[in-house]
């Protein structure tokens, strides 16, 4: 039907060579069969291969799935879960929710951040130790205020004990 | 007793009766009886979204419900203009006005605002809500489209056009709450994207969130720059539009008077893009002719809408050999003013400027195109959608319905009506076909029309003989038609020899360029107008354009020489849009239909032993390896007690769900309607494999 396999078009595509050949993100699609309905539960297992969603990552999911880009990246940044920056190595999650915002979880948010020295509108450190970030709702409200450190929670959290927990921590960091 | 008839096809609104019988949607019931309901997000081409909440409504029992998503009842008691739901109506427009930023002087889209139009019509005096608009870049990185995040409502039409008709989904809704926009994937701007710059995303736009980029102020500059020389070229599908901005119905013929205001603004010659359409078909034709004989490269696809053309590089890349190597009538018509005016108009050629008049925004992407461009220069200088060059007739003061008609200066201003129908879908094929019929036969048909290829349908096929020849042909608009029509010809599914596609519905006539007219039957009328057009000129095959003529003889030779082939044909790029990323073809299978059986472990099934039938039949599967392509589950009575115990077995679809195992006469296994008497475990095995079988 179509005589056009030596192409140059195809030649062309088949000589720029893909820099990483995504064999992680392959078998995460053979697992859901490809299925584009799964594509939240697809995007989380990238995520927790890759710490974040890396752009071409989402761009290959599409493509194996026969999505558009803008599909996935829609579904990505409507979802708090999904991280688009890469994340430090100690993940803090600060409750924001009810119960903890009116425990005053913003003053320990703002220690945190100025401990960190985070920017405006930034969220991890430089060196990629700490990412602190914001979340709804822990379900954890008796504890409030209450975060997480990577899979840790820790209650009844003042602004000076969550100073004196990363200070703790990056002394470990510099003892290894 | 009442009429049955007349009960199941009425309804009542505000105390009146009105019948409905096809109408999905209460919107529509409603419109039918001359209620225009406001509404933004509803398109009766696009899925139902039901995200204004203008089109609300009073259902008696239901309360206050969206009419766009409520389907029409028999004996339904509605209205749509109690005091409750105009303060509804108007606290929802001044919640989106809230967040609007409302410069409408300023604003591109003024004239056929629908935000402004309903804020009017339903008198929105205040606006009781803070202001929620925080000031965002514009896109401006298309050279087609320009995207002002500011001005969105958020209706989601755009969206939709883009992803459900033209099967592209460039933008879609990114972020949530109140951060919510309507955007390009990885925060990349319309002219970095797949994005293929049909501008119907602009057409649906209820306000100016999405508008073509204009060119107006360069084409006003070269105007007034006393060195240059202006031409321009007028498309097809403009004169049949320009007139609406004028208080004109769509469809009217306004070449005469387009002429007369493109003169009056200074152009020094106006030409037609006709011209060069027929000179598009002999060379079209030619290819395909050649092709079709050879046998190779078939379908030929016409390449005519640069939207299109910007498709198949992007999703076909590997089809590209299909699509004709014919420039557009646009850039056919660039490529030869550039060579041939400036010795007959006595100019430089640095000094040359070519405007083209085009009902498409694409067109100004393909302008922009590098292949179009020599020595620094672009073929066409500037491309003016309809929309762009009333704005300048009005700018300049021009009373248009005034202006006595002008004829287009020659050669360049002469065409045939093939040249003239290719505004409409099913045109280029027409017109290939009246050029062919004759090269083909050698002999003239009575009548010049082709009627089958004409339809104003999503796909339409037809086979039409030339000589002792079949060719069988497809015409299609909407690139998810295309899309899926030219999947069909890789799967071997589908054979054409020929195939026009054209981005917008109905064609050029359609495109994201042309006067926004929320009229219904606009595309309808329009099309009519071009053939009415045609119908009225002397000549209507291309071969008969003297022009065209005298073009072969002094420059171009003849079809498909080496000259017309360095000035009229063009090649195509790979624009794949995951170019280095590729995705290995083992990525592309659909999930497999799974085979479902259920065994029956109601009470009676379970006496008659249906668990150990169950225990067996999923040993064999574990044995077999069987287990992931056949779903094992119990289900709960069958109501066949007697006959237990019962399996049904069927592909997941659940009309099919019913096919039972009876065991009156000794168990039964149907598979497909097909019983299977005295049947045991091992007849249950073989029903399986079978099935199995034929699903792969």
């Amino acid at each position: 039907m179509c005589q056009n396999t030596d192409s140059s078009a195809v030649q062309a595509e088949k000589q720029k060579q893909p820099v990483r050949s995504f064999e992680k993100i392959r078998e995460i699609l053979r697992d859901n069969n490809h299925d584009p309905a799964r594509l939240v539960p697809i995007l989380q297992k990238v995520q927790e291969e890759y710490r974040y969603l890396p752009e071409d990552a989402m761009s290959y999911v599409a493509a194996a799935l026969g999505l558009p880009a803008a599909r996935v990246y829609g579904v990505a940044t409507f979802y708090a879960h999904f991280a688009l920056q890469p994340k430090g190595k100690y993940i803090i999650r600060l409750c924001d929710g009810t119960a903890c915002h009116v425990k005053a979880s913003i003053p320990i948010l703002e220690a945190m951040r100025s401990r960190l020295g985070l920017g405006e509108e930034q969220e991890t450190t430089d060196d990629m130790l700490f990412t602190v970030e914001t979340v709804s709702c822990l379900g954890a409200c008796g504890l409030a205020p209450v975060m997480l450190v990577n899979e840790q929670t820790y209650g009844q959290m003042t602004p000076e004990g969550a100073v004196a927990l990363i200070d703790k921590i990056m002394e470990q960091e510099n003892n290894q | 007793m009442r009429n049955t008839s007349e009960t199941k096809t009425t309804l009542t609104v505000n105390g009146r009766e009105v019948s409905f019988n096809e109408e999905t949607n209460l919107l529509a019931v409603l419109r039918k009886a001359d209620i225009d309901i406001p509404t933004f997000c509803y398109h009766s081409e696009l899925s139902v979204y039901g995200a204004c909440r203008l089109c609300i409504v009073d259902v008696e029992g239901r309360g206050i419900v969206t009419s766009c998503s409520t389907a029409p009842e028999p004996n339904m008691r509605v209205r749509t203009d109690t005091k409750e739901l105009r303060q509804m109506r108007k606290i929802n427009v001044e919640l989106l006005l809230a967040g609007h930023q409302r410069e409408c002087p300023t604003c591109d889209k003024s004239d056929t605002c629908r935000l402004l139009e309903i804020a009017r019509r339903l008198g929105i005096d205040e606006i009781r809500f803070k202001e929620n608009n925080r000031q965002q870049p514009l896109d401006r990185s298309g050279v087609s489209l320009v995207r002002d995040p500011n001005k969105c409502v958020l209706c989601g039409d755009c969206v939709r056009y883009c992803g459900e008709i033209q099967d592209v989904g460039a933008i879609d809704f990114i972020g949530r709450g109140a951060k919510t926009q309507v955007a390009p994937a990885f925060n990349k701007g319309l002219g970095e994207v797949e994005c293929v710059n049909c501008g119907q995303c602009a057409a649906v736009c209820p306000t100016g969130a999405i508008t073509p980029r204009s060119e107006i102020e360069d084409v006003w500059e070269a105007l007034h720059d006393p060195d240059k020389t202006v031409v321009v070229q007028l498309a097809p599908a403009v004169r049949v539009s320009a007139g609406e901005a004028f208080g004109g119905a769509p469809g009217e013929l306004a070449t005469g008077r387009l002429v007369a205001a493109l003169k009056r603004l200074g152009f020094d010659q106006v030409y037609d893009t006709s011209f060069t359409a027929d000179l598009t078909v002999i060379e079209e034709a030619n290819e395909f002719l050649t092709r079709y004989q050879a046998g190779e490269k078939l379908p030929q696809f016409t390449s005519c809408c640069p939207a299109w053309v910007k498709f198949m590089e992007q999703y076909h890349p590997e089809m590209l050999p299909n699509l004709s190597t014919c420039r557009s009538p646009q850039q056919m018509f660039g490529s030869l003013a550039k060579r041939m005016l400036p010795e007959r108009l006595g100019v430089e050629k640095k000094n040359l400027v070519v405007v083209s008049l085009m009902p498409c925004t694409a067109k100004k992407f393909e302008a922009k195109r590098e292949e179009f461009w020599s020595d620094e220069m672009a073929d066409v200088d500037h491309v003016l959608t309809t929309q762009e060059v009333t704005r300048m007739i009005k700018e300049a003061g021009i009373r248009f319905t005034n202006l006595e008609p002008r004829a287009f200066d020659m050669p360049f201003g002469f065409k045939t009506g093939a040249g003239v129908i290719f505004g409409s879908s099913g045109g280029v094929t027409e017109a290939v076909l009246r050029y062919a019929y004759e090269e083909v036969t050698g002999s003239r048909r009575e009548e010049f029309e082709f009627h089958q290829v004409r339809g104003n349908r999503g796909l339409l096929e037809t086979e039409v003989e030339l000589g002792e020849n079949k060719i069988k042909l497809a015409v299609v608009f909407g690139l998810g038609n295309a899309r899926q029509l030219v999947e069909r010809v890789a799967r071997g599914e589908a054979d054409y020899d020929f195939v026009e596609v054209m981005a917008c519905a109905g064609g050029c006539v359609s495109g994201g360029g042309q006067p926004v007219n929320g009229e219904e039957e606009t595309r309808e009328r329009r099309i009519h107008g071009l053939f009415n057009a045609d119908e009225t000129l002397q000549l209507h095959a291309p071969q008969e354009n003297p022009y065209v003529q005298e073009g072969y003889n002094k420059v171009l030779r003849e079809p498909g020489s080496e000259i017309a082939h360095r000035l009229l044909h063009t090649d195509y790029t790979n624009r794949r849009p995951t170019l280095g990323l590729e995705v290995p073809e083992e990525h592309h299978p659909r999930p497999k239909e799974k085979v479902k059986i259920e065994v029956c472990v109601g009470t009676g099934c379970f006496l008659r032993g249906s668990q150990e039938l169950y225990s067996e039949l999923a040993a064999y599967l574990k044995e077999t390896g069987q287990e992931e392509e056949v779903e094992l589950c119990g289900t709960y009575c069958h109501e066949r007690c007697d006959r237990g115990p019962v399996m049904a077995m069927a592909g997941i679809r659940p009309m099919t769900c019913r096919k039972t195992w009876m065991s009156e006469h000794g168990p039964v296994v149907s598979v497909d309607e097909e019983l299977l008497e005295n049947c045991d475990v091992n007849a249950a095995k073989t029903a399986i494999q079978e099935k199995l079988k034929k699903l792969n």
